[in-house]
């Protein structure tokens, strides 16, 4: 039972846009163009995992699995690859410069003050331009507020993890405008 | 310095919106929805949210101009703002608003920090669904909003009298900056 009556039985964030139409649209087009947009170097797969990354850091279930879902189906792994890079991104197989700018989004989580010149260094060192890592602060950010949203109304949502991994190859297809 | 190379001498979240106006239309317009659309809270005290917020997470820009466009939009009663952010529970204002600004605080820390029993205190003061949700809203939005402006290490005026200008514009809306 989510904290306020919703009049709908829609999971997560589903529920809470469905009640509150107004500030759905705002919500949704800020999700398609920091996740989606073509117009950018991080590919959709990467910037799935910084959302899943910072969702992880911050407990908030429903959004780790959907993101992990979007970000597994991108990437071409599982479930329990995911679950390792979130738990781990250090040791996974991924790009320097990924690896740099997820340590930047694990700061951000924790607060902004908290990224350092030498982490922001890093992953210029890395070849992280500007724009990717003002977008990787950003897409952290984002998810400071998703997940905040999702969980301060106690919204609830299927605990069954593969419900996730089910639809996100629909979600891929159709992006964040797109609802059904 | 910014992390990033954003436009000199512009302060805060304006800086980095120019940088990358692709992201920040959609930033702007969720602050307009929530800030100055239709809602049962009055704009003054989603304001007032706003800088609570931003005061928590310790985000001086966001603070300071939030503060200042609540005071605009309280007029005489401006006194408020001020006396919210040295001691929201003494303040003199409604035990609505304090009820609210309590589960502002809640999301501040993290979404699952909001309990029933501080939504039912809330509700007890007669707050609606819709307040509740729109304040749980502005509260996340703001850990968005704090963490992307300090976590590129924006520039932040020091000057109040610099953030008194900036409260009037606010109060007329919140619109893209130019691009440079």
């Amino acid at each position: 039972m989510a904290h306020i009556e919703l009049g709908n039985d829609l999971p997560g964030i589903r529920g809470l846009m469905a009640f509150r139409p107004e500030t759905e649209g705002a919500l949704n087009a800020l999700a398609e163009i920091l996740l989606r947009d073509n117009n950018n170097s991080l590919s959709r797969g990467e910037r799935e995992l910084i959302g899943t990354y910072v969702s992880y850091l911050n407990d908030c279930f429903f959004c780790q699995n959907v993101h992990g879902a979007l970000a597994g189906h991108y990437l071409g792994c599982d479930i329990h690859q995911i679950d390792a890079i979130k738990a781990d991104f250090n040791a996974a197989d991924l790009s320097e410069k990924m690896k740099a700018l997820l340590a930047i989004a694990g700061s951000v989580q924790k607060g902004g003050k908290l990224v350092t010149s030498e982490q922001v260094a890093a992953a210029r060192e890395a070849g992280a331009t500007d724009v990717e890592i003002h977008d990787a602060v950003l897409i952290a950010a984002a998810f400071c507020m998703f997940n905040r949203y999702v969980d301060g109304l106690g919204t609830t949502a299927p605990l069954d993890r593969q419900f996730y991994i089910n639809r996100a190859p629909q979600r891929a297809e159709d992006g964040y405008l797109v609802l059904r | 310095m910014a992390h990033i190379n954003v436009p000199e001498g512009v302060p805060g979240i304006r800086s980095l919106v120019m940088f990358r106006p692709e992201t920040g239309k959609y930033l702007y317009d969720l602050a307009q929805e929530l800030l100055r659309g239709e809602s049962p809270l009055s704009q003054a005290d989603r304001e007032l949210i706003a800088a609570y917020v931003s005061k928590r997470n310790d985000c001086f820009f966001c603070m300071s101009s939030h503060a200042a466009a609540a005071r605009c939009l309280y007029g005489d009663d401006e006194a408020i703002v001020d006396d919210v952010l040295s001691d929201m529970k003494r303040s003199a204002i409604s035990d609505k608003l304090k009820a609210l600004l309590h589960i502002a605080g809640k999301v501040q820390v993290l979404g699952k920090e909001v309990t029933s029993a501080d939504i039912d205190a809330a509700k007890k003061e007669g707050a609606s669904d819709k307040e509740i949700h729109d304040t749980v809203l502005i509260a996340a939005a703001f850990c968005m909003f704090n963490r992307y402006v300090d976590g590129l290490a924006s520039l932040t005026p020091t000057d109040p009298e610099a953030y008194k200008e900036m409260g009037k514009r606010m109060v007329a809306g919140y619109n893209l900056p130019p691009r440079v």
